[in-house]
């Protein structure tokens, strides 16, 4: 992999005289947040929302594709900006932009679909003060031209949001028995004691020998879990531990 | 460098745009951002009588909503005393209960929604209080012996998504209320309805708890006692005394 590294910066130089739209160093800017340089579990950023609203699957899946719609469009408009933004000023831009952004996301919600505004309303105002989408901004898009920060951005959302998916599946799952809403495993409310069990409303018939676990649905479970994806993901990307 | 008045001028440029695109994607949204709010609002509503609903609420178009709403249910503003202070079309969709749990409780208006069935006439009571992290509210539907509860659906501001936040998440939850009584049979005394911790030992008029949700549901709890006896004063003029019914 570090043979990788190095040809990246070969293929950095000359780029001048003609540049692909989706060349090497395109891919390994959406590939790189996945895996190695992944915005929570190796960056250590953005943990707070992770917490917040990996409980459930659905609520997870939109605030990915919120976080990935405001850090690709936040980079994008950045990177256009980045030669007139006066460097006094630099952070406050990045957050009006980033604000404004927020607020498209919020206002669309709000007119899309009510019920999961309501119920992310609170977190997707927190995508503000998200530390991934500023410090994409200051550490790429000031510095790098428009696609290039608008492929980085795309790809750190979509690190973070595959994160809060994993997670938010992980959760769900043991703390509740269900994915994305429909039950799996453990025992509806009522106390039931048979190996299957039929859900009365919707006719699906789901196992029931598990007790939910409660400790997954609170936030705290959702740092052993991001705990335990580092723990998995070092021991097989060597690459990591050597860093320190 | 730049100078000072390079960045003045360019941050009210930026915060100029921003301000207007803004303004107008809220004003161009507004309409239909309204109206699910109001949708949102009544298939809550609705959700205290889905028992009495031709199909689950869910299964309601926004429109058959609306229509619902206009041909079936009436709406009348209560004081606190029990008199009717304005009827008529959407009166009750006026009243913010988070305003009035702000005033003094004696210069509160309550909303009440009458939903005429096929069957009977059923009274939807808004009802308010705190959960553990913030406010929680709800609507509490009787039926028309005005003892009998004929459903329940609560929301909430911010509680816990899987612990607290199942009181509007599971519908198993607000399904228990319905057939509960809110006053004994043993003395006619006033019970509302008790979430109990551990599972309800009275069936009569206890509900089991959410585990894990212990202050939430000690909040629904109260929210129901206290809300239900505001309205008291205008209910008990219609209740017959049989129906309090000591068996």
């Amino acid at each position: 992999m570090a043979d990788t590294a190095v040809e990246t910066k070969k293929v950095a130089q000359p780029v001048q005289e003609k540049e692909p739209l989706f060349g090497r160093k395109e891919r390994e800017l959406i590939v790189d947040p996945l895996n190695d340089n992944n915005p929570i579990t190796v960056q250590v950023l953005g943990i707070c929302s992770a917490l917040a609203v990996t409980s459930l699957v659905v609520p997870s899946v939109v605030m990915a594709i919120a976080v990935v719609f405001v850090c690709t469009f936040s980079s994008l408009i950045t990177s256009l900006l980045r030669n007139y933004i006066p460097k006094s000023v630099r952070l406050i831009a990045q957050l009006v932009i980033i604000a404004t952004l927020v607020t498209v996301v919020e206002l669309t919600l709000r007119a899309i679909n009510f019920p999961i505004y309501r119920q992310l309303a609170v977190y997707i105002g927190l995508i503000i003060t998200n530390c991934i989408v500023m410090g994409r901004l200051e550490a790429f898009a000031m510095a790098n031209k428009p696609w290039r920060s608008t492929v980085d951005g795309f790809g750190n959302g979509l690190g973070y949001g595959a994160i809060l998916i994993i997670v938010a599946v992980i959760r769900e799952f043991f703390g509740k028995g269900s994915l994305v809403g429909f039950p799996i495993i453990g025992q509806s409310n009522d106390q039931v004691s048979y190996l299957i069990n039929t859900d009365p409303e919707t006719g699906i018939s789901f196992l029931s020998w598990y007790a939910n676990n409660n400790l997954m649905v609170l936030p705290a479970a959702a740092m052993f879990v991001i705990g335990v994806l580092i723990w998995v993901q070092r021991s097989y990307n060597r690459k990591l531990v050597d860093i320190s | 460098m730049e100078t000072t008045k390079y960045i003045v001028i360019f941050i009210a440029i930026m915060t100029g745009l921003v301000a207007v695109a803004l303004t107008g994607l809220r004003q161009s949204t507004k309409t239909i951002a309204e109206k699910n709010e109001e949708v949102f609002n009544k298939r809550a509503i609705l959700g205290s009588v889905s028992t009495f609903l031709d199909k689950p609420v869910a299964e309601f178009s926004d429109e058959e909503v609306l229509a619902l709403f206009s041909n079936d249910i009436e709406q009348y503003v209560l004081d606190m005393g029990g008199e009717v202070i304005e009827e008529g079309e959407s009166v009750a969709d006026q009243i913010n209960m988070a305003k009035e749990a702000q005033k003094p409780e004696e210069d509160r208006s309550l909303p009440l929604y009458v939903f005429n069935s096929d069957d009977e006439k059923l009274y939807i009571l808004s009802v308010r209080g705190r959960g553990l992290w913030d406010a929680i509210w709800g609507t509490v539907a009787l039926r028309e012996d005005l003892v009998t509860v004929a459903g329940a659906s609560f929301d909430h501001a911010g509680e816990t998504p899987g612990l607290g936040a199942e009181i509007k998440d599971n519908p198993a939850f607000s399904a228990q209320f319905s057939g509960k009584r809110i006053f004994s049979t043993m003395n006619g005394e006033y019970t509302a309805v008790l979430v109990r911790k551990g599972g309800a030992r009275n069936p009569e008029y206890e509900v089991d708890g959410i585990s894990g949700a212990t202050v939430t549901a000690d909040g629904v709890t109260e929210m129901i006692k206290r809300g239900i006896k505001y309205y008291e004063p205008y209910l008990e003029q219609f209740r017959n005394a049989d129906a309090l019914g000591m068996r």
